[in-house]
């Protein structure tokens, strides 16, 4: 029996809830001529009968769902024989877990199936029939409980709308906070993992570190378990990347600001600046597609005509690429400021005799110039950030170089080469993915909140 | 420097400003006219990378809607289907379609002898042939033993040579098609039995290792129940939250807090995301890997931001007076906003919705943290299946080394776009549609 079925009955029990609750309130009234007598229209009654029905329910269901697992494990490990599980490190009892979790539903599993581990697998899905029964029960028990307490609360005197509006309220409450849980649930996540990284790998080794190589054990001495994390090439080739898409964007996206909102006819801009918006709109994974199979052999190619040695995966493209998709960014952002410039700046300054490009040049750009900048820093975030252009163009192998034909990685496709395919939750190869993770969200939000604040002041001065 | 001081080296009247002004005018005319040029060649660069990419896409992807197939005369020889006679729908299913179409190709050509020869003769078309066979069978069984001229799916390589991706003149050794496979496709071609032909598979199948039988199908219902689930998810969540910050809370720490706290999500690298689902939505709460309801988890809480931003814009226009006049007529706040605001502000909202979804659909990068990038060749039938979404599959065919996967994900590009295109052209549709002017 599917949470989803139970989900839907709910829903239908406060559908029923909502009209015996209307019902009731007439009935109360002493019939449908009489319903001046009431606090609040029946439709009200109808829902406060509803939230009572619905909510303890559908909150039971909520934390049910999400803790029923975890509690069922852990009382499955407990229940496991010392013997298998006392040596075990911790990666390895959670391979044992996800072994018994195969078994039970009948999926192939990896190690030996030992009679410990098929008697585990009874037991968790014996517990999880009886948890999930219990569910049932109880949500039902809940459900049937709130009609009846809304049914006996339900009177003339009962102030159900201010009732039902407080609830309303309070839902949208939590409703607005869950940005709030998601950054905390994003810091904590990151955070936490990070943490336990650190612990196998010393912070100095991960940020000043000049070698990366998660995979392989390259000398005996090492810190970590295997591998090297130092994670400096990764910073040096996320840079690269970054500063030739910003070499690419913002000319191009500056320049074609300027001419849209200073030069261009009506007519034209009306239909350019959406074209180009539409370079916002593509999926990145559209444009790593792009970036892989024909810029990188195209600026091969020339390259190799001009006789120099590209690789095939030169930071070059993949930066190119990205450049080309940050455009609108940079485009439309300094189009909005340049825009929010007062006419009147302009008018004194062609009073003046000035020509139209030394009126931008001296006079709007340097009153745009701190939103240009607040726009430029969104857009480099944006590009430290970008995640399929990098994993599709761009290379593995951290190389320590300036040189954009070459090949260099990204933090960003560390992490998903570490954390795709097999993985032990606890090996430091995992955990430096969530380490990578942490430095680049503290990066790009330190550069939001910055770009974000000079956006904010820039409007509030000519506002 | 020179030309500014020589009217008064020539010893005549002192220079006049408007005399400086004119000296300078040609070359300020001339920078004017560089600076406006710059300008203009940045806007085409930008309108020529976008054509750039489409004629790119379009190029390398239209071919992939036809697919060669081969005409043969098969023998649904009862011995090899059904040797008992019974019809039974079992043995239908298991009987060796193989035998069928191997001897069909044998037959025509009678001469090819030798294992490696032979080998090469049976590569010519797709091992999904036997499941076309089988199919056919299933359907109609009164096929079996009859001969019948049947249209088969030739492999990834034949079809790359007839639509030309494979040199016919390159030495063969450089060539995945050799020479003699060549002849017999020339051979074909000259009875005008191979053909292209609309390539319905590519639209009904999963995906496959085999490009000629790898379809979007798995994709599409993938990006369907995860776009389904993110929409359930975050409208209302947005629209609660949206209506909650911009009419009701007071202003307070808190408020600002949260205020912040949404435009820097909006900033957000989407991997960060990704990371957030692995390790709380996978590893805490125990969701199930690699499906649509973790993928739409994840989606809701990126999509969120957009969508709050766009619906406190929407709230934002609706002006103050149908509040006051909702209030004064003795309407409670919440009434005010649920019967008269919120429905005003209803088109904007849901743009911003379309728009947010967009942005789901074309998402990749948190997705292959989750799991959603685990090969599955079965089409999802629900929101807790395994699943893989359309990007992802692009992204993973992406990294194929066949040829014929190329043509493969262009077209898949052209799918997502598609929908990319079609759902924000309903956002402008909208827009225009319900927009009004207060």
């Amino acid at each position: 029996m599917q949470p989803s079925v139970l989900l839907l009955i709910l829903l239908a029990a406060m559908a029923v809830a909502y009209h015996l609750g209307s019902k009731r309130a007439v009935a109360v009234a002493g019939g449908a001529s009489r319903i001046k007598t009431l606090h609040s229209l029946p439709n009200y009654y109808g829902l406060y009968a509803a939230l009572w029905t619905g909510v303890p329910a559908l909150l039971l269901l909520g934390f049910w769902i999400g803790f029923q697992d975890a509690i069922i494990l852990a009382l499955v490990e407990a229940q496991l024989p010392a013997a298998m599980t006392e040596h075990l490190s911790e990666g390895r009892l959670s391979l044992l877990v996800s072994d018994i979790k195969s078994l039970a539903s009948g999926r192939i599993v990896a190690g030996d199936v030992t009679p410990e581990l098929q008697a585990a697998a009874a037991q968790y899905l014996r517990l999880q029939q009886i948890a999930n029964m219990s569910l049932w029960a109880l949500a039902l028990a809940l459900a049937v409980g709130g009609v009846a307490i809304a049914r006996r609360r339900i009177s003339p005197g009962l102030r159900a709308r201010n009732r039902v509006e407080t609830a309303i309220l309070v839902i949208m409450i939590v409703c607005s906070s869950i940005a709030i849980l998601t950054t905390l649930g994003i810091v904590l996540s990151v955070v936490f993992e990070s943490v336990r990284f650190f612990q196998k790998v010393e912070w100095t080794e991960f940020f000043f570190g000049l070698q990366w190589s998660p995979q392989t054990a390259l000398r005996a001495d090492q810190v970590g378990s295997d591998g090297l994390f130092g994670a400096v090439p990764l910073f040096a080739g996320t840079l690269l990347v970054s500063l030739v898409a910003m070499l690419i964007a913002v000319p191009i996206g500056l320049m074609a600001a300027i001419y849209l909102a200073e030069y261009a006819h009506g007519k034209v801009r009306a239909w350019a600046k959406p074209v180009l918006e539409i370079l916002a709109g593509i999926p990145t994974v559209v444009y790593g597609f792009f970036a892989a199979l024909t810029v990188a052999p195209f600026i091969r190619g020339l390259g190799e005509g001009l006789g120099l040695d590209v690789s095939s995966e030169s930071a070059l493209a993949a930066g190119f690429v990205m450049g080309i998709m940050i455009i609108p960014f940079v485009s439309s952002l300094s189009d909005d400021v340049i825009n929010a410039v007062p006419q009147a700046m302009r008018d004194g300054s062609y009073a003046l005799g000035a020509t139209q490009s030394e009126t931008v040049k001296r006079v709007i750009f340097p009153a745009a110039l701190p939103g240009i900048v607040g726009g430029v820093l969104l857009a480099v975030s944006r590009a430290i950030g970008e995640t399929m252009i990098v994993v599709m163009a761009a290379g593995l192998s951290a190389n320590l170089t300036w040189n954009p034909l070459d090949s260099v990685t990204t933090v960003t496709v560390q992490i998903v080469t570490l954390l795709t395919g097999d993985q032990e939750f606890d090996s430091a190869k995992t955990l430096a993915a969530f380490a990578l993770g942490l430095t680049l969200f503290a990066i790009t939000l330190v550069l939001n909140v910055i770009a974000l604040g000079i956006v904010r002041k820039y409007r509030e001065q000519y506002e | 420097m020179n030309s500014q001081a020589s009217p008064a080296a020539d010893g005549g009247a002192p220079p006049k400003a408007i005399d400086r002004v004119r000296e300078g005018l040609k070359r300020r005319y001339a920078a004017e006219r560089r600076f406006r040029l710059l300008g203009l060649a940045a806007v085409v660069m930008g309108l020529l990378f976008v054509a750039l990419l489409f004629a790119d896409i379009v190029i390398k992807g239209h071919t992939a809607f036809l697919q060669t197939y081969i005409q043969l005369p098969i023998h649904f020889d009862a011995e090899v289907i059904d040797p008992t006679g019974e019809r039974d729908p079992k043995t239908l299913k298991r009987a060796n379609y193989r035998t069928l179409w191997r001897d069909a190709l044998r037959e025509a050509f009678p001469s090819v002898s030798g294992r490696q020869d032979l080998r090469q003769l049976y590569g010519i078309l797709s091992i999904g042939v036997s499941e076309q066979l089988r199919d056919m069978v299933q359907s109609d069984p009164d096929l079996i033993g009859t001969t019948q001229p049947v249209w088969l799916l030739a492999d990834d390589d034949v079809d790359m040579l007839i639509k030309g991706h494979i040199d016919r003149d390159l030495p063969e050794a450089d060539r995945r098609v050799k020479d003699g496979a060549i002849a017999w496709i020339e051979a074909l071609e000259a009875k005008g039995a191979v053909r292209k032909q609309f390539n319905r598979l590519f639209f009904t199948n999963g995906t496959s290792r085999e490009p000629e039988l790898a379809g979007i199908a798995g994709a599409l219902a993938g990006s369907f129940y995860t776009l389904l689930l993110t929409l359930l998810f975050s409208f209302p969540l947005a629209a609660a939250a949206a209506l909650y910050l911009e009419e009701f809370a007071p202003k307070n720490r808190w408020t600002d807090l949260i205020e912040v706290n949404i435009n820097n999500l909006a900033a957000v690298p989407s991997i960060v995301f990704g990371l957030l689902g692995l390790a709380v939505f996978i590893n805490f709460f125990g969701v199930p890997r690699s499906t649509p309801l973790v993928g739409a988890l994840v989606l809701t809480l990126m999509t969120l931001p957009t969508i709050i931003i766009a619906s406190r814009a929407a709230l934002k226009s609706v002006p103050p007076s149908i509040r006051e006049a909702a209030l004064g007529v003795g309407a409670s706040p919440l009434q005010t906003q649920f019967h008269h605001v919120l429905p005003l502000a209803l088109p904007g909202m849901l743009t911003g919705t379309i728009i947010g979804m967009a942005q789901a659909l074309g998402e990749t990068a948190p997705l292959l943290m989750i799991g959603m990038i685990a090969f599955i060749v079965d089409v999802p039938s629900g929101a807790t299946d395994a699943a893989t979404v359309l990007p992802v599959q692009i992204f993973l065919w992406a990294d194929s080394p066949e040829r014929g996967f190329v043509e493969r994900t262009s077209a898949a590009i052209m799918v997502l776009l598609a929908f990319l295109i079609l759902m924000n052209l309903t956002a402008v549709m909208l827009r225009k549609r319900f927009e009004r002017r207060w």
